[in-house]
């Protein structure tokens, strides 16, 4: 196993208290496979990612329990400085706005060639012919006449090439993208999925792909793992869960969005709001807004129950859920 | 048979009535609105106020600021004594009875000369700080709505005061001067100042006018008072009196300094600046006539520095 | 039905200017270049297009808060591109916005009661002042919001609960069009499907015309009688929902439409991506003839020199097929890339 979390815990220091951000969430990705964490706005889905990163804002951020284990070594036991090593060589983030990623007054060719001056002690001017390759891999268009150019000279979806070239510079194993075409019109998001899908394949690294999107995910991901007010609540194989999904809150995104195909009916609308971190409703803490509710999920956390061999539900009634699906 | 699956229905799932869903969607309300505590309606002035009350940098300067306000209007709260009167006789004298700070060169009372020059810096502060307020936040926050050539000719106007040394303009224009009064320090330094204001008005509103909300009110046909009186300015006066609040403090030790010079207040005005000035040359053998009135400034000055740093603590919109 | 609102030839240039003193004109950012549309009463006309290509902008010319360069806004048969004062406010009352970011379009100083309010203070001919609190909270209660939480501030809402404000906001002086900018863009997913519901519901007890500017397709299909698609300042295609994303003849709607991701992982195999090449052209500098050249991959000679008209292509003038409608293509083909449904008819 690549990149296994096991149990992780994260919690943020706020003015109205302690907002309890990630709640004992584990998932693994394996090399040259995709996983898709899906979420709201305040799912943890990118808390996670940061923490297993290494790079979350403490304070007022804090990894509160779990592990973080790359390649059989806890990331979370390591020295800052030997994770230093591990970030941007072994595993490297790409972030939704790659406008404010990236360094404005330095050109795009001094910080694609900074990570092999840094990292590989190459010179200068060797490290500058590599950022050329880069940026040629990743088909930027004369890329040898751009690569003395600044980022705000770029177009968007530009910019979030070169972000895509920074992470692949030294071939890391594992890369996170955090909704990384969010910020982009759907025509250029289809072009960047689609090269981040091609390098992820020709170099077998794993890719967590971090989204709100279910168009995306349906589109690339090889797993899933919806996340819900700090834990995941479903993980299953990507064509298991839009076929049956197990989890009422999965139910309700797949049917809360419009369908492209055709025009549909009125859109079901899961009720109320997200909960607010700070106080997470008792039992299940999607109970509040979940159609099937009864009494035991008020009062009951449910454990992630197996569906089968790789798929799990946070659900005390994942069954008759399931059974409504396929029906 | 399976129980019915509530997805497919989503009328059911959702609420059968047009009242029911109300009813969700107030039970969704009633969790955010718990969020802030209270549940009590709170604008962000009062936000604001509920957090400044626990400051304690706030606490300590609104407290002194109160105090000095105090002995500024009534001086005889803390002495029945006048600072003019004078006996040459005690001149540079240390602490007697009933003097706690002894006698400056004419034989004033230092203790009393110390509580009567808070009139002169309090008014002078409170007056061109109003002043400067109101002439900057006007022109800025026109120049910020309008636009236009009226803001370029604007910004050039003030760019011209903010080349003007504070000190040697000062010297210059309080030289020609010979009023007593305190006001030709509060005109000039109203003179001087207006332009920060103004800056900061200016791009205050700017801001301000960018919001969807201000285009809003715009397309349900709101007149251009309206969009500026409660939308922009609400919205822009908070930097305006962070920097007012500031700026008090700065304009107090700015007329110490220009009475030190002899050009700010002259005698019979009691001034700290005046004090200042003449206790300087005597400051190896009488200390103490430098040491109290310098004092007083300092703290006067911090206090209101002090306020203005508490004020945009709170007022800081990034902290919510 | 003759036609509520109706837009011809509608233009908007920003000049660019050098120069302090002495302004010189050098060129001008061609945002909107000659858009022509009509929207009947009742109905949902939805707008879609990628950021810059001008949908923005169109919407706020229609409720005047930019006045076009060049073109007409017809109001029920009245152009009111040149309208000002009095006569400019009455046609506003009927003319309303819904704004996208539901964090700066609400006044963080007033309360929730003053801006749902405020239409009936500025136009106090709509509501005597005894009646407006009244009027307010029945606002309130119809867009699913609490009734008494009208001296509450935005702040201690939620996005999708601002909105909502938002919605009773502009829904107070009973306009008859309401322009929706981006409405539900900045909420999440769960919270998109309350509002959308929301404004399918008003749109039926009113009877708004809705203008429903939005860069998602799916929700334009979901929510829209007729769809036109913007490129580059300009409509290239419009029709029914149908027409539009079943029978697309337009290249740039095709590559559009294939670009979208579908959540459904059953065709990602199957399905037919057409993927641009290179980016949008600055507006201050677009391509002569059709703007779409540059990136289309049917492009001929003819497509430089020749700015093809938005009207029935010749090719279908004479059918009676979905593809019978206008689109602004020198060689428009109708080529099929939405992928039907496979997860079984669902409603």
């Amino acid at each position: 196993m690549l990149l296994e979390v096991r149990d992780l815990y994260v919690e943020f220091r706020t003015r109205d208290g302690v907002a309890k951000a990630v709640n004992g969430v584990s998932y693994s990705v394996d090399a040259g496979e995709t996983l898709a964490v899906l979420g709201e706005s305040g799912s943890g889905k990118s808390v996670t990612a940061q923490a297993v990163m290494g790079i979350l804002d403490t304070p007022p951020g804090r990894v509160s329990g779990g592990e973080v284990l790359f390649r059989g070594r806890d990331l979370l036991a390591l020295k800052e400085d030997a994770r230093r090593t591990v970030r941007g060589a072994e595993m490297a983030m790409i972030f939704q706005d790659a406008l404010s990623a990236l360094n404005p007054v330095l050109t795009v060719g001094d910080q694609l060639g900074e990570m092999f001056v840094v990292h590989r002690g190459m010179s200068k001017k060797a490290a500058r012919a590599r950022a050329v390759e880069l940026m040629d891999r990743v088909r930027i268009p004369a890329a040898a006449e751009r690569v003395g150019q600044y980022p705000h000279q770029f177009s968007g979806g530009m910019r979030q090439r070169i972000m895509i070239a920074m992470a692949m510079a030294l071939e890391p194993a594992l890369i996170i993208a955090d909704e990384p075409t969010t910020a982009l019109d759907v025509t250029v998001q289809a072009q960047v999925m689609e090269l981040l899908a091609e390098l992820r394949r020709e170099l077998g690294m794993g890719l967590i792909l971090i989204t709100h999107d279910l168009g995306v995910v349906a589109d690339v991901a090889d797993r899933i793992a919806v996340m819900y007010a700090g834990r995941i609540v479903e993980t299953a194989p990507v064509h298991d869960i839009y076929k049956a999904p197990a989890h009422p809150y999965t139910r309700g995104l797949l049917d809360s969005i419009p369908r492209l195909d055709h025009k549909g009916r009125e859109l079901y609308a899961i009720k109320g709001l997200p909960p607010n971190l700070t106080a997470i409703p008792p039992g299940c803490p999607f109970h509040p807004r979940c159609p099937r509710a009864r009494d035991v999920c008020r009062t009951d956390l449910p454990p992630l129950y197996r569906v089968s061999q790789d798929r799990r539900s946070a659900c005390h009634f994942w069954e008759e859920t399931v059974d409504a699906s396929s029906a | 048979m399976p129980e019915p699956d509530p997805y497919q229905n989503p009328k059911e799932a959702v609420a059968p009535t047009g009242a029911g869903g109300a009813m969700d969607l107030a039970m969704s309300e009633a969790e955010t609105l718990e969020r802030d505590g209270t549940g009590r309606p709170r604008s962000l002035w009062s936000d604001a106020w509920h957090q400044l009350r626990r400051n304690p940098v706030f606490l300590v300067s609104a407290l002194l600021i109160v105090f000095l306000v105090l002995i500024a209007i009534w001086p005889q709260i803390l002495t029945s004594a006048d600072p003019l009167r004078c006996d040459l006789s005690k001149s540079q004298q240390g602490s007697a009875p009933g003097h706690p700070f002894g006698y400056d060169t004419q034989g004033c009372d230092v203790y009393t000369r110390t509580v009567y020059g808070a009139r002169a810096s309090i008014t002078v502060g409170v007056c061109a700080t109003l002043g400067a307020a109101l002439l900057g936040s006007l022109l800025g926050g026109l120049a910020g709505f309008f636009g236009g050539w009226w803001d370029g000719v604007l910004s050039r106007v003030a760019d011209v005061f903010f080349g003007i040394p504070v000190v040697l303009g000062g010297l210059v224009f309080l030289s020609v001067v010979t009023s007593s009064t305190v006001w030709p320090v509060v005109g000039f330094i109203v003179l001087l100042g207006w332009p920060q204001i103004a800056r900061i008005a200016r791009g205050s509103v700017i801001t301000a006018k960018e919001h969807d909300y201000v285009q809003a009110a715009r397309a349900l046909g709101a007149g251009g008072g309206r969009m500026l009186l409660r939308h922009v300015g609400p919205n822009a006066v908070a930097p305006v009196i962070v920097v007012a609040t500031i700026a008090l403090g700065t304009y107090i030790a700015l007329e110490a300094t220009l009475s030190f010079l002899g050009v700010g207040l002259r005698p019979p005005t009691v001034s700290w600046g005046i004090d200042i000035s003449n206790a300087a040359p005597q400051i190896r053998n009488a200390p103490h006539m430098l040491l109290w009135p310098a004092g007083a400034l300092s703290i006067t000055v911090l206090a209101f520095i002090m306020l203005g740093d508490a004020v945009r603590d709170a007022l800081d919109p990034k902290l919510r | 039905m003759p036609p509520l609102l109706e837009v011809r030839e509608l233009v908007k240039h920003y000049p660019l200017t050098r120069g302090v003193l002495f302004r010189k004109q050098i060129g001008a950012v061609k945002a909107v270049d000659g858009v022509s549309f009509a929207l009947r009463p009742g109905e949902t006309l939805g707008i879609v297009g990628e950021s810059g290509c001008g949908k923005s902008t169109v919407a706020k010319m229609l409720v005047s808060l930019e006045r076009p360069t060049a073109g007409r806004i017809l109001y029920k048969g009245e152009d009111i591109t040149r309208l000002s004062g009095r006569a400019l406010k009455a046609v506003r009352r009927n003319i309303q916005m819904v704004f996208q970011d539901p964090y700066t379009s609400l006044n963080p100083r007033m309360t929730v009661g003053d801006i749902v309010g405020e239409p009936y203070e500025i136009h106090p001919e709509v509501a005597p002042k005894g009646d407006r609190r009244r009027k307010v909270q029945e606002l309130l209660d119809v867009v699913g919001l609490n009734p008494e939480y009208i001296n509450r501030y935005p702040h201690q809402f939620s996005g999708g609960q601002r909105q909502r404000i938002g919605i009773a906001r502009g829904l107070a002086l009973r306009p008859e069009v309401i322009v929706a900018d981006e409405p539900v863009s900045a909420l999440d997913v769960s919270v998109q499907a309350q509002v959308v519901n929301l404004m399918e519901k008003l749109q039926g007890e009113f009877g708004l015309a809705y203008v429903f500017i939005a860069h998602d397709l799916s929700i334009v299909r979901h929510i829209s009688d007729r769809v036109g698609v913007m490129y580059l300042g300009r409509v290239v295609e419009t029709g029914t929902d149908t027409e539009i994303y079943d029978h697309p003849t337009h290249p740039y709607t095709q590559a559009l439409l294939s670009a979208v991701p579908v959540p459904d992982p059953e065709v990602r195999e199957q399905r037919e991506r057409i993927l641009l090449t290179g980016d949008v052209p600055s507006p201050t500098s677009v391509p002569s003839g059709c703007r779409f050249r540059t990136r289309c991959w049917k492009a001929r000679e003819r497509c430089a020199l020749e700015v093809p008209l938005l009207a029935v292509p010749a090719a279908f003038r004479d059918t009676h097929t979905p593809a019978r409608h206008d689109s602004a293509c020198h060689f428009a083909e109708e080529r099929r890339v939405v992928p039907g449904d496979t997860r079984g008819q669902m409603g």
